[in-house]
């Protein structure tokens, strides 16, 4: 039985590494083949950095990504401190609602709405083109508040309600409890709901496809420019570069994790230790 | 005066809420109010019914590379999206609940290392995931190579309908894993051993206990990859050389021929349909829930 685990477990580590194994291993190719590999050459990656219109692609992926991530997060933990102390069931009903839209609407029709939305207006103006860096801003900052929601709400429900009123009942202000006790507590989920809204937003192809303008792209809408035409290798030098960008960033967000969870682990057990004192 | 300031408070926290409460009507209620408005009504805004009719009853013409056009129905074509779609969830269901299962009995150590694993192609782009598979494939690429190296011969796969049911299960699988998963690791191992004391056999285990319990996580992993895979656009594109049109490529390619009532018809229908489908599903897991 046990082995019988790891051969399965094995297969399937197989079918998902091996297609990214392949991007990897020909991303080092001499020449323009997919199938054969006919000797090892940085070529591909000395072509990738030449290529002024992908580099501009992943600055403005990065400037997308953060604007929307830090502007979703400040919303949406205002949002989920909100909806917390809704107390009108009704209302947050329709507040759960409206914020799993963007989530279970497939992404298409997500972007067709908008584009809808934006053009109408645009037109509305007289402008012949309404869809531009904002329009996509906008979008992805859409797409991500559900997330950051999701990931705060939560933290505010599990913490202890006395916090707060002990803090006030010692002196803070409402404000200052609100600030010195309740964000400390969520924080983890605030947290995690900014990486979430950050690589959500980086990663986004159909979305950002209707939403953006001619002048605008970034790297997914410059990748699927590039899988038009036949591609070349260079493409696969890209892909290599963001699997091990990847492959850091999970790492380091894994050691982070058991850092915090070891410092969790510590703070508790002095805690602890003092209740026996 | 302490009421005073916690009555400040209060609107604070209320006011908190203002700045999404408009953000949601204005950039979620309102964008889907006009892709019905879009929908119903012809260039020049007057109200008509034929976007709607249309996808009944008009035919898409599709030229392949070898020059041979094909006709379809709309309805023809969201069909065979939403056959292509099923398909590729039932096989993501078949392969990932057993995995998810024995990612939960592993040690605790070797689950973060296995879902760490799961989760690097998932945050790759599924446009270079899906690209990969295309080069794989294609008739000179790597699966012949391998193929024709084992003396089996060589069979053309790219641009059938099995390659873009492959790539549809390469790249939503992780989500078909994960949600199974986060349920099973926190089901109650003594409702399996009080099943096992009582005299269940471990098919009746897995039947009464385990698969009632993940059922949640197999709902929201079936919506996790039923909805994306049932839109898609690319993947049709590169695996099945346009050949495979599915209702993604349908509204895709009525957004770039700028046909954009016609584009927001296909986009609403498929709305409504998967409205109901997901509330259908919703009351029969309430319904086992409640069993």
């Amino acid at each position: 039985m046990k082995t019988a685990s790891r051969i399965y477990t094995a297969l399937v580590m197989i079918f998902l590494f091996a297609p990214i194994a392949i991007l990897l291993v020909f991303s080092f190719n001499e020449s323009k083949s997919l199938s054969v590999f006919s000797g090892f050459s940085f070529h591909w990656y000395r072509e990738l950095f030449r290529d002024s219109e992908t580099l501009g692609a992943v600055r403005n992926t990065l400037v997308l990504a953060v604007s929307a991530a830090l502007i979703s997060t400040v919303m949406g933990t205002a949002a989920a401190v909100g909806i917390h102390k809704l107390k009108n069931r009704y209302l947050r009903a329709a507040m759960d609602t409206v914020t799993n839209i963007p989530m279970i609407n497939p992404d298409i029709i997500t972007g067709i709405s908008l584009m809808l939305m934006f053009v109408f207006v645009g037109r509305l103006f007289g402008a012949a083109t309404s869809l531009n860096f904002a329009t996509m801003l906008i979008a992805h900052i859409t797409f991500c508040l559900p997330y950051v929601i999701l990931q705060v709400l939560p933290k505010l429900q599990q913490m202890d309600k006395s916090l707060p009123e002990a803090a006030m009942d010692l002196g803070c202000t409402p404000m200052r409890a609100f600030l010195k006790v309740e964000i400390p507590e969520i924080l983890p989920g605030i947290v995690t709901g900014l990486i979430m809204a950050f690589t959500l937003s980086l990663d986004d192809f159909v979305i950002s496809y209707f939403t953006s303008g001619n002048g605008f792209q970034t790297l997914p809408i410059r990748i699927y420019n590039m899988t038009k035409k036949t591609v070349t290798p260079k493409m696969y030098a890209l892909a290599t570069i963001i699997f091990f960008v990847i492959l850091f960033l999970l790492l380091l967000s894994n050691l982070v994790d058991e850092e915090t969870a070891q410092a969790v682990r510590a703070a508790r057990e002095k805690k602890n230790a003092r209740k026996k004192g | 005066m302490k009421r005073k300031a916690s009555g400040s408070l209060a609107l604070v926290q209320r006011l908190a809420l203002a700045p999404y409460s408009a953000w949601s009507v204005l950039f979620i209620v309102v964008p889907l109010i006009f892709v019905a408005y879009y929908a119903f009504t012809d260039l020049q805004f007057h109200f008509t019914t034929e976007n709607i009719t249309r996808f009944f009853t008009a035919t898409s013409v599709v030229t392949d590379e070898s020059g041979t056009r094909e006709v379809h129905t709309y309805l023809l074509i969201f069909m065979r999206s939403l056959k292509l779609a099923v398909i590729s969830t039932v096989i993501c269901l078949i392969f990932g609940y057993p995995f998810a299962y024995l990612i939960s009995k592993a040690s605790e150590r070797t689950q973060s290392i296995l879902i760490t694993l799961i989760m690097i192609p998932m945050w790759m782009n599924f446009l270079i995931r899906t690209y990969a598979w295309m080069t794989i494939l294609q008739d000179t690429g790597i699966f012949n190579g391998f193929l024709s190296l084992l003396g089996l011969g060589r069979i053309h796969i790219i641009g059938t309908e099995s390659a873009v049911v492959i790539g549809m299960v390469y790249d939503y699988f992780p989500y078909m894993i994960l949600p199974i998963y986060s349920v099973m690791a926190k089901m109650d191992v003594k409702l399996i051993e009080a099943a096992r004391d009582l005299g269940c056999n471990g098919a009746g285990v897995l039947r009464r206990v385990i698969w009632p319990l993940s059922l949640p996580g197999v709902i929201s992993g079936v919506t996790m990859v039923l909805i994306p895979s049932i839109s898609t656009f690319y993947i049709s594109q590169k695996l099945g050389n346009g050949k495979f049109y599915l209702i993604g490529d349908a509204i895709e390619g009525q957004y770039t021929a700028n046909n954009l009532h016609f584009a927001a018809a296909i986009a609403f229908i498929l709305m409504v349909i998967l409205l109901f489908g997901m509330a259908f599903m919703q009351r029969f897991a309430n319904k086992r829930a409640a069993v």
